[in-house]
């Protein structure tokens, strides 16, 4: 059933992919100016940004987000300094030059969890690979994310991107995002958020890149510096209040350290609960196996007090002891909250057994973390546990997302084929484009020509679109610029207030134009 | 193969033109056969249009915007379809819900200056309208309008025009309507100095001759004559409004804030007939004075209306605003390329955002063009008052990849009608 919202929807889609036409021809100088363009607007509003989400979603830390905020803005542009996406590749010796081909409109849904950092993220990444992007934020954090959309739109088209090349959708409902999913004016959809999102992406008919949910187990062995190991799980569980994905659910210890690694724990800022508050943490957190939501990314002392019991203020995160990794207890499930199930085994192999238990009940293809200074270990752990990411030695939060480890940094974690997803990797540029390959004749008798110097991309010549002059306007008649001030001017303010916003944002970009053009000659 | 449509049925095409023939228009008729444009149209969807043999074509013509939404526009038809349920003509002679609500999207979204709007059932009714309200305000006579223009076929919109449809009707009035050329501001000057024209009635761009565009200055010269005259301006915004020019109303273009503007064709959504007249306080006085002065059983019909209202709604839609503007620069730089590998024969470009005129180098070489277009799968119409001008007018909701094909099947005829002229085959009817 088409309504007005999906059909504007369409619209969307149409002009992204009228936007992300133009785009992919532009040069690599031109894109890299409007990436760094768009990086520097969202790193300088990382902690507006912070703030806003913490508040509409009552979820995470504004301290950790304003930190995913800088590494999904200058901390992307930083890991990515060098690299082109852009340019054609010449391989001499395989005489093969390969051309990239974006993949065009790319539907970014964002979660709830992250919503912000996602936003960057996905723009910036679409930025980089010459696509356009529509961002359909999770209903619950649809103010800040479309704001930050725009803002971002805003300033890419400020640095000469084409009109529409980054669109939000301002009032998503699942209607309107099944209806964009499957509309064919999508290029690829990357689905961040649960696991019914992540399906319907699969199921759409248009490619997609939709990665399955975490569920992290976090080892420590006898061999770990357990001090250092107990602030990095603790520093990681409070981290955003583990809304990352990648935050530990479970910690597998082995028997002999186990009361050391606790007490470092304890004095790092966890509190590990008794077996009475353990029963009702429980309670209070899972009604008939299903996660009670409200405590996702809330502070474990609020966590503990609904609960009924209390802790500190200063505590950071709960401790939940628990006998065995069996999927009846829901304590061995994501929790997306600074909740940590605790187990004690009696050998490495068994843990590495209980880490394989916590990634059978869900989690398959994400992530894992080691503590521990054995590489036999730390390599029979990798090979035991079906993840496609072991952080060793450091908290998985931010250690699997890239953040302090070289993994990609990323809001997309690949969780592979055992996880039900198209890619393995933590989502990268890389991702959103194709090669298009100029293959010669491999015979050596056969040459292959230079192309030292060819690029089919180029600047644009200016506004893409440009602005509809009559092809008989002079350059003695009007501007572009004034022409669009004078359109303003002749219809009434009455339009209906987003339209009339957008209209007068490129008005006021078309008369800044103007001037600075006058000040210049 | 029987061709069944519900209500009627035709054995064959031919079966159709031969009935045409007898009972509705045989010159008509007869002209597009001897055309070579043997089209009766059938299917339509989109951009498309399908004749009763099956052969699809891209419709470049859209009636002239009629179908700038596409033909049988999914979203109008499905607010028409649910607005039947409840509403139908409706009684002219009351307040409306549908006409109230139209009015006001009207004059919220429209040029400065205009307060109230008059309904029509079709553009030369509501050119009609114009121009009695024009008499109205003024209290004077005449009205002014160029060389060549076309405002419609009724009372006095035909009068404005071309004598072409005029005189054979007997209804040429040159002491009242008084025509000047194009881009003349001097004739324009002498015209209005009497101080006793009501109105200059102008489109935007004459489509009919052609769309050759206002010179820089010339429209805003136009309504510095009029005002100081005391003489009205009539915007005729029927091919050029809605978008067209990537702008609502063209006219915004020229900074003029006309005293009536006129939108029809396209504002139906091509699927329930209706026309508007926006007016400013002034020319509306009869509407204080006497609202039933001039009456419309079907003008403002409410169907109409919600066709009307959803028009508009999607037409104003950023997103649309902006995909026509890169509709009009992939156009012009694709059809200024073809034009490049041709200049002899396609010997200029007349546009302004999706409204094209494409000059050729012979008396009526758009006929040779509109035919090969024709074999090539696009209708593109010659224009009547310069047929040396093809009207070139592609929708504004259409995908790049249409445009593209569009771009293909132009160069193919472009090729092919130089031929065709240079040898005299394929004539021109």
């Amino acid at each position: 059933m088409m309504t007005v919202d999906t059909a504007r929807a369409g619209h969307m889609l149409e002009q992204a992919h009228w936007a992300a036409r133009g785009y992919s021809t532009f040069d690599a100088a031109t894109v890299q100016r409007i990436v760094a363009a768009v990086a520097d607007v969202a790193y300088a509003n990382s902690q507006r940004y912070a703030e806003w989400a913490v508040q509409e979603t009552e979820m995470g830390v504004v301290a950790d987000k304003v930190r995913k905020n800088q590494a999904c803005s200058k901390g992307l542009l930083e890991f990515y300094a060098g690299q082109d996406f852009v340019s054609p590749r010449v391989q001499v010796q395989q005489k093969m030059v390969q051309i990239p081909r974006p993949a065009g409109v790319v539907l970014a849904i964002t979660p709830t969890t992250n919503p912000v950092a996602s936003v960057y993220f996905k723009v910036l990444l679409s930025l980089m690979t010459r696509n356009a992007v529509v961002v359909a934020p999770h209903p619950r954090a649809k103010e800040c994310c479309a704001d930050a959309a725009g803002l971002l739109g805003r300033a890419a088209e400020e640095a000469g991107a084409p009109i529409g090349i980054v669109q939000v959708v301002d009032e998503p409902s699942i209607p309107l995002l099944t209806a964009l999913m499957k509309d064919e004016r999508t290029d690829v959809i990357v689905a961040t958020g649960g696991s019914d999102v992540v399906r319907a992406a699969y199921s759409s008919g248009n490619p997609a890149l939709g990665v399955g949910p975490g569920n992290v187990p976090v080892m420590v062995d006898h061999t770990a510096d357990l001090k250092a190991a107990a602030e990095r799980i603790v520093a990681s569980k409070a981290f955003d209040n583990s809304v990352l994905c990648t935050n530990e659910s479970v910690l597998v210890v082995e028997e002999s350290v186990s009361s050391q690694l606790e007490r470092a724990m304890a004095h790092a800022g966890a509190h590990v609960l008794d077996q009475e508050s353990t029963d009702r943490l429980r309670s209070y957190m899972f009604f008939g196996g299903h996660l009670n939501t409200d405590v996702v990314g809330k502070d474990a002392s609020w966590i503990a007090e609904q609960a009924g019991f209390r802790v500190t203020a200063k505590t950071r995160l709960l401790v939940a002891p628990i006998e065995s990794v069996l999927p009846d207890d829901p304590m061995t499930h994501e929790k997306l909250s600074p909740v940590l199930a605790l187990v004690r085994v009696p050998d490495v192999q068994r843990g590495i057994g209980a880490c394989r238990a916590v990634v059978r009940i869900a989690g398959a293809g994400h992530s894992a973390a080691i503590h521990s200074e054995d590489p036999r270990t730390i390599m029979a752990f990798t090979a035991g546990v079906p993840v496609l990411r072991v952080a060793v030695n450091i908290g998985a939060s931010t250690g699997c997302s890239g953040l302090g480890t070289n993994l990609a940094p990323s809001m997309t974690i690949g969780t592979g084929f055992v996880g039900g997803s198209s890619i393995g990797d933590n989502l990268e540029p890389a991702h959103l484009l194709n090669w298009a390959k100029i293959a010669y004749n491999a015979d050596i008798s056969a040459p292959m020509d230079s192309f030292a110097g060819l690029d089919p991309a180029h600047a644009p010549s200016g506004r893409t679109p440009a602005y509809p002059m009559a092809s008989n306007a002079t350059h003695s008649s009007i501007s572009a610029s004034a022409l669009g001030a004078r359109v303003e001017a002749a219809v009434s303010s009455r339009l209906p207030h987003g339209a009339t916003e957008q209209f007068r944002d490129e008005i006021r970009q078309l008369v800044a134009e103007e001037l600075s053009q006058l000040l210049k000659g | 193969m029987m061709h069944d449509y519900g209500s009627f049925s035709f054995d064959s095409k031919a079966e159709v033109l031969e009935r045409s023939k007898e009972y509705w228009n045989p010159d008509k008729t007869q002209f597009w056969s001897n055309a070579g444009v043997d089209l009766v149209i059938d299917k339509r969807e989109g951009y498309f249009l399908w004749d009763m043999d099956g052969r699809r074509l891209v419709d470049l013509h859209l009636n002239g915007g009629t179908y700038n939404l596409g033909h049988r526009n999914p979203e109008v038809v499905a607010a028409v379809t649910a607005a039947m349920e409840q509403f139908d003509i409706g009684n002219h002679h009351f307040p409306s819900v549908a006409r109230t609500a139209l009015a006001e999207r009207l004059i919220q979204t429209g040029p400065v200056g205009l307060t109230r709007v008059a309904y029509a059932s079709g553009g030369g009714e509501a050119i009609d309208i114009a121009l009695k309200s024009a008499r109205h305000a003024t209290q004077r006579r005449k009205i002014v309008s160029i060389v060549k223009a076309y405002h419609g076929h009724t009372g006095l919109a035909v009068s404005a025009g071309d004598d072409r449809f005029s005189k054979m009707f007997l209804s040429d009035r040159p002491d009242e309507f008084i025509q000047v050329p194009f881009n003349d501001l001097g004739a324009m000057e002498r015209a209005l100095i009497g101080r006793d024209v009501a109105a200059v009635i102008m489109e935007t761009i004459p489509a009919t001759y052609g769309f050759p565009l206002p010179e820089p200055g010339y429209l805003e010269g136009v309504k510095a004559l009029a005002g100081r005259a005391g003489t009205l301006y009539i915007a005729d915004e029927v091919q050029t409004g809605l978008m067209r020019t990537g702008e609502l109303w063209g006219i915004t273009k020229h900074g003029i804030n006309p005293d009536v503007l006129v939108t029809g064709k396209g504002i139906s959504g091509g699927v329930y007939p209706i026309a508007c007249v926006l007016l400013s306080d002034r020319a509306g006085k009869w509407l204080t004075e006497d609202g039933f002065a001039h009456m419309s059983t079907f003008g403002g019909a409410e169907l109409g209306c919600i066709a009307a209202l959803k028009t508009l709604e999607i037409t104003t839609r950023p997103e649309v605003r902006s995909m026509v503007h890169y509709i009009a620069d992939l156009f012009g730089a694709g059809l200024a390329e073809i034009r490049g590998r041709y200049p002899d024969w396609f010997t200029g470009i007349r546009q302004n955002g999706v409204i094209f005129g494409l000059e050729f180098n012979h008396p009526e070489g758009a006929k040779f063009v509109m035919r090969q277009l024709y074999e090539h799968g696009v209708w593109a119409i010659f224009s009547t008052l310069d047929p040396r001008v093809l009207q070139f007018k592609p929708g504004i909701l259409m995908n790049d990849a249409l445009c593209d094909e569009v771009l293909d099947r132009v160069e193919v005829a472009v090729q092919k009608s130089r031929d065709d002229a240079r040898t005299g085959s394929g004539t021109a009817a």
